[in-house]
């Protein structure tokens, strides 16, 4: 790359650590989806599990940092075998989001996790992931047999007392209308959910998506006059980090890019973040976030 | 479509597998690994803020304090009657005049004679700019649809005068309640729309956001969800509610804050329920064709919109 093109690169500034993310299962997980950003599967090491003591020292900085919220992510986060003490310890501290697939959710853990949150003064937000209100637009994309699996998780939740929130990529193009999310709402409220929540996300070209739907055009790219009155704080990483076990990095699309990788503590990493990436281009355009 | 990688030992890297120490090793030549000194340095200053420079009003012995008044005039008439029962020494109202309710213009007088002192909110803001929008912040279509029904007939229905004078009012007041030094925002300190609802504004945020601020205490609204959170170092933070729809909770009352000057240079700090004439206010908003799923939150005291931005504990107790 040309000293030229160096110059063109735009920065963002980290303006408050508001939310903390943890690839808590690292790149692992109990379904391989054609999908996925960080290409996680039953084979994928690229990070590891999180331990208990490694997420508690992260959490004893973030707090001393002013942050507002957890997120959990992986890989399937109840892979991790200290998944429910990370999460307990996390709820003393403020509220958490758990990304999941649905499919360990048994009928006692969604009791334990009930009482986790009616235990907490703090949110505790499940956010169960899905492609498709029936199995012959799911499972293609989330694996054989899938969709029926979920959905016994999602009615776990709902008998435990707990209102996950659905999300949905635009891969699954139905959700784009108010009939198609409707046909959503419907699907949930007959496995139990009276008050569906539903969150639609934007497809990153990246990981297992770029083999699946292509790669991003050479000119989707970020520009400093992109910014938004000079400011990039519309963008996830003006107020977020990512854990994972090998370092603290800019955000939770990157972390299979090395240059995605900021440094060890928190403190190290609260410096500005070149925007050189294509993804956040599409954070930029999309006005994505991965929060809920 | 192409067959999924197996990642057995491997790591994607540049869109190649390469052995996973391969990977790592490249990750290792990124990103930044501080002294201690450096990294103490680092977190200081981001959580390091100037002062605002707003000169501090008072002191007070007892204020109240109310935000949200979405054209309730009704309301805002208890609210005030309230006022004059406590024997306030000062009232301050903290945004969102208009939106929701019916004939927005009708509150106008009622807050300049009793000498409400205001701050702006993000309606404020907005009608005064002339923006597109109520820059609610709300992110889900249903609440949109319904935020911009209400934001049209307030726009429609506000002088140019009313605009006007909403749009010197100032972002923020400091009071001192006895030895206190309370900061008055709308939505949070940083942020006219941030949402700072119960259980997702926690402690340690909420620590580092009062020290920023240098201030003793913290009252915002916004949320249309009223609490009290006293922080272990003693600061307050408070979400006074509103008083222009009642709080979810299936009763018609709305909310509003008093506070005092306590004991040992503390805060006594009361989120009291206010009676007002719901059924009169419903009447006036249905002769104004607003729409019936407004006019069932009042009478109800259960929401029908801006539900999908509660947080998960908020929603669990709501009815829809």
């Amino acid at each position: 790359m040309s000293n030229l093109q160096q110059a063109e690169i735009p920065a963002v500034e980290l303006r408050s650590l508001d939310t903390l993310w943890f690839q808590v299962s690292g790149t692992l997980c109990n379904l391989a989806c054609s999908h996925c950003l960080v290409s996680a599967s039953p084979t994928n090491r690229t990070h590891e599990h999180l331990s208990l003591s490694k997420v508690e020292g992260y959490l004893d900085e973030a707090v001393r940092l002013g942050v507002r919220e957890f997120y959990f992510t992986g890989g399937e986060p109840f892979l991790n075998p200290e998944m429910e003490a990370i999460l307990e310890r996390t709820l003393e501290l403020g509220p958490a989001t758990v990304l999941t697939n649905g499919l360990l959710l048994n009928t006692e853990r969604c009791a334990r996790l009930k009482q986790m949150s009616d235990r907490s003064d703090y949110s505790l937000d499940l956010r169960v992931s899905i492609d498709g209100y029936d199995s012959a637009s799911n499972d293609p994309i989330r694996g054989e047999g899938s969709f029926v699996r979920i959905l016994k998780g999602i009615g776990n939740l709902a008998a435990a007392g707990l209102n996950p929130v659905i999300t949905v990529t635009e891969v699954c193009s139905e959700v784009a209308s108010a009939k198609g999310r409707e046909r959503f709402f419907e699907v949930l409220r007959e496995h139990g959910l009276e008050k569906p929540r539903l969150k639609i996300l934007p497809v990153f070209k990246i990981g297992a998506e770029s083999e699946r739907g292509g790669d991003y055009a050479d000119w989707q790219r970020l520009k400093p006059e992109d910014a938004l009155d000079g400011r990039w704080d519309h963008l996830q990483c003006s107020s977020s980090r990512m854990v994972t076990a090998s370092g603290v990095w800019v955000c939770p699309i990157l972390i299979n890019v090395p240059g995605g990788r900021m440094g060890e503590r928190i403190a190290d990493t609260l410096g500005d973040y070149p925007l050189a990436h294509q993804a956040c281009w599409t954070c930029h355009v999309e006005g994505a976030t991965c929060r809920t | 479509m192409s067959k999924f990688p197996d990642h057995k030992g491997k790591a994607t890297l540049d869109g190649k597998l390469v052995p996973l120490e391969e990977f790592r090793a490249e990750c290792k030549r990124h990103g930044r690994s501080l002294e201690d000194g450096e990294r103490a340095a680092e977190a200081q200053r981001l959580v390091s803020v100037g002062g605002d420079g707003v000169e501090v009003e008072g002191p007070f012995e007892r204020v109240l304090v109310f935000g949200g008044v979405y054209s309730n005039h009704y309301g805002l008439s208890a609210v005030l009657e309230a006022a004059e029962r406590h024997r306030a020494d000062a009232i301050y109202c903290l945004g969102d005049l208009g939106g929701f309710g019916p004939k927005p213009e009708k509150v106008w007088p009622l807050l300049t004679a009793a000498g409400v002192r205001c701050i702006q909110g993000n309606y404020e803001q907005s009608l005064a700019t002339g923006h597109e929008d109520c820059n609610c912040g709300y992110t889900d279509p249903r609440d949109n649809h319904f935020a911009e029904l209400s934001y049209n007939y307030t726009a429609r229905n506000c002088s140019d005068e009313f605009k006007a004078w909403m749009g010197g009012l100032p972002e923020r007041r400091r009071v001192r309640v006895g030895d206190r030094e309370l900061l008055l925002v709308h939505g949070s300190p940083r942020q006219v729309n941030e949402f700072l609802f119960h259980t997702t504004t926690p402690v340690p945020f909420l620590e580092v956001l009062l020290e920023q601020e240098r201030c003793d205490a913290m009252l915002c609204t916004h949320t249309g969800l009223h609490w009290h959170r006293r922080l272990p170092s003693g600061r307050d933070a408070i979400n006074v509610g509103v008083i222009g729809r009642p709080a979810n909770d299936g009763t018609t009352d709305v909310r509003y804050a008093l506070l005092e000057a306590g004991g040992n240079g503390g805060l006594r700090v009361e989120l009291p329920a206010l009676r007002y004439d719901h059924e009169a206010l419903a009447a006036e908003m249905r002769a104004e064709s607003l729409p019936e799923e407004f006019v069932e939150t009042i009478l109800t005291g259960w929401w029908t919109t801006c539900l999908e931005i509660l947080p998960a504990k908020e929603r669990a107790t709501s009815k829809f």
